[in-house]
């Protein structure tokens, strides 16, 4: 009684990381700003994307630098609208010696940015067959997400709301369901706003959640990161340690007996 | 001859290699993955590499993302 519930690692594809907060590197006002809310989260995988080189510029390339060290980079297929163009950004990545694990995105709408599902099974099939280990950003649909861990994705990451958006999770009934038939980790992946939509998350019983906006585009990142780290673990630990059941009406805090005449 | 880098048209020396036109891409630090056509050429390969009239090369690097 009331010890510290015993809560496991996050397991990704047999390796084990002690964070719950998986957080992206995009949209941040400066790299030390980024630098020190990508510490601040206590994350220890770290989203990128893959673009051209800017043949026009000599700047300094020093984002790759800023990354902090020992962190897992996790490259995305952001902006891939086929499967067949992220299929090909994951063996560039391959090749930038990143992977095996990849954030697979295949988007289907340039306005809300959801997942173009067809594309999105299409290109995890291909690439579980080269060995990546996958993880699909996908919409937030039990039955793609079977189709998805049924494909040997390593973790299924619906999203709370569209990507940027910072909506909180618009279903957490269809989150729960995903939850509830899913034998491999589930990662809410976009739509967090504000650090009690990551307790959200994590109280329904995710096994973890990505961000990137709700930092990055924070007043204060730094802050916010922290915010969020702490705001996974409360939530982390509100799951585990089993929330009251809601009630209609008022039940007393204080003995209803012995009160004074 | 011409060649599409990053869908740029550039008109470069015949026979380039790969590694010969990254040096003379002169580009900023850090990783750089290759494709020409669509596919990867792995970086142990950059040497050996002829491009040849048309090519459409792909030079990428690692930015911040989500």
């Amino acid at each position: 009684m009331g010890m510290t519930p015993d809560d496991g690692p996050l397991v990704l594809a047999g390796r084990e990381y002690r964070s719950r907060l998986i957080v992206g590197t995009g949209k941040y006002p400066d790299f030390q700003t980024m630098h020190t809310a990508l510490v601040e989260s206590g994350a220890e995988i770290v989203t990128v994307a893959l673009r051209r080189v800017d043949l026009s510029s000599r700047g300094p390339g020093s984002f790759f630098a800023s990354l902090p060290a020992g962190m897992t980079i996790l490259p995305n297929t952001a902006g891939c609208y086929t499967a067949d163009d992220a299929i090909r950004t994951c063996r560039l990545a391959a090749e930038l010696g990143l992977g095996p694990m990849v954030k697979l995105e295949v988007i289907g709408d340039t306005k809300t940015l959801f997942p173009d599902v067809a594309g999105l099974l299409e290109a995890a099939k291909v690439l579980v067959k080269e060995g990546f280990i996958v993880l699909p950003y996908t919409n937030d649909d039990p039955v793609t997400a079977r189709r998805l861990e049924d494909a040997g994705c390593a973790a299924v990451m619906p999203l709370a709301a569209p990507i940027g958006s910072g909506l909180g999770i618009r279903n957490p009934h269809n989150i729960a369901l995903i939850l509830e038939q899913a034998n491999i980790p589930v990662l809410v992946d976009a739509g967090v706003g504000t650090a009690s939509d990551a307790a959200v998350v994590m109280e329904l019983g995710c096994d973890g959640v990505l961000m990137n906006t709700a930092i990055a585009g924070a007043k204060e990142p730094v802050v916010m990161a922290r915010a969020m780290r702490l705001a996974v673990e409360a939530g982390r630990l509100a799951f585990l340690a089993g929330r009251i059941p809601r009630k209609a009406y008022a039940n007393a805090s204080s003995p209803i007996r012995d009160l004074i005449e | 001859m011409q060649i599409w880098v990053n869908g740029i048209e550039k008109s470069l020396p015949d026979a380039l290699t790969i590694r010969q036109l990254l040096n003379l891409l002169e580009l900023p630090p850090g990783p750089v993955a290759v494709e020409v056509n669509r596919d990867v050429v792995p970086r142990v390969r950059h040497d050996q590499h002829i491009l040849v009239e048309g090519d459409r090369i792909e030079v990428v690097t690692l930015v911040g993302g989500g």
